[in-house]
């Protein structure tokens, strides 16, 4: 029998918030333990928790990104239970009235991931384990975070990766959250089960906890599906748990099981007011949300006849994707600029983490200057290349390194006495040519091209050289 | 009946007496009349000391002082003060000493409020007798076989024998009123949201209001005015509403309506019915108006605010894990076995009683039956009081059925106990204030007392009530003269 996989997403999202979600301590990322902490996140007796309005903001944000419904009246409920690093032995939390529901996240297929909800929480304190003991650190305890959670609507492990990685470009478009995995401000719970093709029940699902790299949350869902396949085709049956992975041996483990589960004993919590939000104020927050990556590729491919995977690469970082819209406007090629940007530029940016900051010399008018030289003849391709190396070295303007002869342009005569030159100078190019390897007449027109610091056109010089050949 | 706090601050202004004089009367009464009373679990004599200095020095420069500067007073335990144990009367919250100060503390202090100690309270201000407290009971000035009442029932015992000018209590079921109406003495419940709650250890969240306990209606004024404003700390603070109370305290009340609920007659001991009957006629010869009304909705009062309150408590509690504060058990194999041993050995039963009953009701298959039904019970409640009070300025009631209890009756049998309560939940399932005043003494020569409940943010109006009442019968004659001191 064939089977398929069903998968749904829970996303933690720590977002971008100066401050903590109910206290004024930094949000800040590493700092020596419990130096990020005041009374009230390590939930000391007597204190009480003060929503901060910025996490309202932004997870409405992430809900309209993501085509929820935003709620008007929500609420913060508690959600107990009891964990070393939870100070007050209860995470604030949303249950029944979340901010966002019913979105969805559209893929490249086409196919959309649907989003149940979306709610906001503090994050827990870190465990630490040294030297045989257990020490807690609270500076993460408070951070402010989003929980997005999909439906079951997950088929395979490439839209599961692809799930995730339009999730984290939103969020990083829309200024949010960093969604650095490797860090912890992006985090998965992969709930997973498989049924025999074509069969609309769900199976059996495990709970795939705290994934953060997206190779690894590829690799963990093949090995439960196996897991889950195999046990089944064994006359086995899947058993409701909760899961870790262990990227070393690429296995996962049970870490407890369904009679193991929580009772959370959700209910509203008596320290905190209604949260009440206007449409007027989501409108204003409507405002907020830029044109997002995909749709921004749709229009590259459209309006600029970009091929689909340039236009993905420029649209992807909302820093390359301002930068490409500020130099091409009012160029008549924005596919030199696209190329430009995507040829040289991004040669300088290794890292994920480098194209999110696009730290380059040069500014995006800088660069539409050095077209503009192009689109009015003054220069050509490979004059404006290694111009623009030096330009990126140096983040001067391009007029620092063409002088006005390079932009007097060339006349016939000029072309004609250098492809002259060029078949004289090169007897042996010739000689191969009329031998039938096209390819010489190649060198014979680099030599114009060089003899000319890349003036000349070279197509009409492969004319004319051809013309002077017979 | 003169206010205390003006009378002592008319003598410091006349310089008849010092702070540092005065202080020094008040903390040598404590020592000799906190062995009988247990009022105090822990004095704090020097900062006191210091504090008093620091008035005489302004007084001596010649600078105006405030109403509230240099009295002493004293705090309940559970309300957090910087560097000065706050126990909660709770072996868990053994030797913790808070790192910040509660909102009501900071606001005193700056006002150069002198602080003598903090006060005896059922642990977690779990009780009605302050008996379930980890040091034990706080007596009843009057007669010291019997208890103080509870939850405040240290700062009753204190202000009642006069160890204390004034003090600050918290009031989830009556915690204020009731200890106040057992020691004859006053006890002002505010509006949900009048005080802040910031730096209050929770017991129950949406019921739990801070407010004084005093001897005069006057004093429970000028402290409410003091407390009650917005603070940006407590999401669920709101600030007192309108002008202070104290100036409106001594207007007229002819016409006024005051409102009986037959049902909070029901079940009390007559003694304290024939002291309620009395207090109608004192109103009506002030020319106020006595309407009778039902308020059937009460009958579900007990229930509601026990499963409600004791949910709360159960999540409220549930950060004392000997982790990062207060008392830790010895020996233990891992995480886990501490935690519980921790708080096996911390809590005492009363307390372990209502994180069980609350843990219960908010449990998957319990949840719908216990507390969503209690939830929507206090509604009806909220609205029950809403009609009343169209019909009605304030509502007067017996605040407790009795008058205080024998030692050692109430933790005997807990039930019985909490049925006690019956006369002062309603107001804290409805968040409105209440105010206790004493009005009689029952035949074994222990005070009764009787609230004044009004609408939402309207202290002004009972305090007004109350104030003429006690102008026109004298309280005088509840003041205990064996305790404290005489000036």
């Amino acid at each position: 029998m064939k089977y398929e996989m069903v998968a749904g997403f829970e996303t933690h999202i720590e977002l971008a918030t100066n401050t903590k979600i109910f206290c004024s301590c930094t949000t800040k990322f590493g700092g020596d333990p419990n130096t990020h902490c005041c009374p009230i996140c390590i939930g000391l007796p007597g204190t009480l928790p003060k929503l901060n309005k910025q996490v309202i903001k932004y997870a409405i944000m992430a809900g309209l990104a993501t085509n929820c419904e935003i709620a008007n009246i929500s609420k913060m409920d508690r959600k107990n239970y009891c964990y070393p690093d939870l100070p007050k032995a209860y995470q604030i939390s949303q249950y029944d009235k979340p901010l966002c529901e019913h979105g969805y996240v559209q893929l490249s297929s086409g196919k959309k991931i649907r989003l149940t909800r979306i709610h906001i929480e503090e994050d827990a304190g870190k465990l630490i384990h040294k030297r045989g003991d257990t020490y807690v650190d609270y500076n993460r305890g408070g951070v402010p975070l989003i929980e997005i959670v999909s439906e079951p609507d997950i088929s395979s492990v490439d839209e599961a990766k692809e799930y995730v990685e339009r999730l984290q470009q939103i969020m990083r478009f829309i200024g949010i959250s960093d969604c650095k995995m490797q860090e912890g401000s992006m985090r998965c719970d992969v709930n997973i089960s498989v049924r025999p093709v074509g069969s609309d029940k769900l199976g059996t699902r495990t709970e795939i906890k705290n994934m953060n790299s997206i190779t690894f949350i590829g690799r963990a869902m093949e090995y439960e599906f196996q897991r889950q396949v195999d046990l089944i085709e064994s006359g086995g049956q899947v058993e409701q748990q909760t899961l870790r992975y262990d990227d070393v041996t690429n296995t996962t483990s049970s870490m407890r099981g369904k009679e193991d589960a929580n009772d959370y004993r959700y209910f509203r919590d008596p320290d905190l007011v209604t949260i009440s939000v206007t449409d007027e104020e989501i409108d204003d927050l409507r405002k907020l949300i830029p044109e997002l990556p995909f749709e921004k590729a749709e229009r590259y491919i459209d309006e600029f006849g970009m091929n689909e995977k340039d236009a993905r690469n420029l649209s992807k970082y909302r820093r390359i994707a301002e930068f490409f819209e500020e130099a091409s406007d009012g160029v008549k090629t924005p596919k030199t600029v696209a190329n430009f940007i995507i040829g040289q530029i991004f040669r300088r940016l290794e890292t994920e983490d480098d194209k999110e900051k696009f730290d380059v010399a040069i500014t995006a008018q800088q660069l539409k200057e050095l077209v503009m030289l192009i689109d009015n003849g003054k220069i050509r391709n490979n004059l404006a290349k290694s111009t623009l190396e030096k330009m990126l070295d140096t983040g001067k303007s391009a007029g620092d390194f063409i002088s006005e002869s390079d932009m007097a342009g060339m006349d016939e005569g000029m072309l004609n006495d250098l492809c002259s030159r060029a078949v004289e100078s090169n007897p042996k190019a010739v000689a191969d040519y009329k031998a039938g390897k096209i390819k010489a007449l190649k060198s014979m027109v680099g030599f114009v091209m060089k003899e000319s610091r890349g003036k000349a056109d070279a197509s009409l010089a492969e004319a004319k050289i051809l013309e002077i050949l017979g | 009946m003169e206010s205390r706090i003006k009378h002592y601050n008319n003598m410091l202004k006349n310089r008849e007496i010092t702070c540092t004089e005065l202080t020094e009367k008040y903390l040598s009464s404590i020592e000799s009349d906190n062995k009988d009373l247990n009022a105090y679990v822990t004095v704090t004599a020097d900062a006191a000391m210091e504090a008093a200095k620091k008035t005489d020095e302004k007084i001596s420069r010649g600078e105006e002082i405030s109403l509230l500067e240099g009295i002493p007073m004293t705090l309940k335990d559970n309300i957090s003060t910087k560097g000065i144990e706050t126990t909660c009367c709770s072996k868990i919250l053994e030797g913790y000493k808070p790192i910040y100060n509660a909102t009501v503390w900071e606001t005193l202090k700056t006002q150069g409020a002198v602080l003598l100690g903090k006060t005896n309270m059922d642990e977690f201000a779990m009780g009605s007798s302050s008996e379930t407290s980890y040091f034990g009971g706080a007596a009843n000035p009057h007669n010291i076989n019997h208890v103080a009442g509870g939850s405040s029932g240290g700062v009753a015992s204190a202000v009642g024998g006069n160890i204390a000018v004034y003090g600050l209590g918290s009031d989830t079921g009556g915690s204020i009123r009731q200890p106040a109406s057992f020691c004859g003495i006053v006890g002002l419940k505010p509006t949900y949201g009048a005080v802040s709650r910031f730096g209050l250890i929770a017991y129950a969240s949406s019921f739990d209001q801070i407010g004084p306990i005093t001897t005069t209606v006057e004093d429970s004024a000028i402290v409410f005015d003091a407390v009650s404003a917005y603070d940006k700390m407590d999401s669920t603070s709101q600030g007192r509403k309108g002008a202070p109370t104290v100036d409106t305290l001594k207007n007229d009340i002819k016409g006024m309506k005051i409102g009986i609920a037959r049902e909070y007659l029901e079940g009390v001991r007559d003694e304290v019915r024939v002291c309620i009957e009395k207090a109608c006629e004192v109103y009506k010869s002030l020319g106020a108006e006595i309407v009778y009304f039902d308020l059937p909705a009460l009958k579900y009062a007990l229930p509601v605010y026990y499963i409600l309150a004791c949910a709360e408590a159960s999540s409220n509690l549930g950060r004392y894990d000997g982790i990062r504060y207060g008392y830790r058990t010895d020996a233990y194999k891992d995480v886990n076995e501490m935690i519980c041993k921790t708080r096996s050995e911390g809590f005492g039963d009363e307390v372990k009683r209502r994180i069980m009953l609350g843990t219960y009701v908010l449990s998957a298959g319990y949840y719908d039956a216990y507390y969503k039904k209690a939830q929507n019970l206090r509604g009806s409640i909220v609205n029950a009081f809403k009609n009343a009070f169209k019909c009605c300025d304030v509502i007067l009631a017996p605040t407790v059925p009795m008058t205080a209890f024998e030692k050692g009756n109430a933790i005997s049998d807990p039930i019985e106990t909490y049925l006690t309560d019956i006369c002062t939940v309603p107001v804290n399932i409805a968040g409105l204030p209440g105010v206790s005043i004493p009005c009689g003494f029952g035949e074994n020569g222990l005070p009764i007392g009787m609230q004044l409940i009004g609408n939402t943010f309207c202290e002004s109006t009972i305090l007004n009530a109350a104030w003429q009442y006690e102008n026109a019968v004298g309280s005088e004659v509840f003041r205990p003269s064996q305790y404290g001191i005489k000036l």
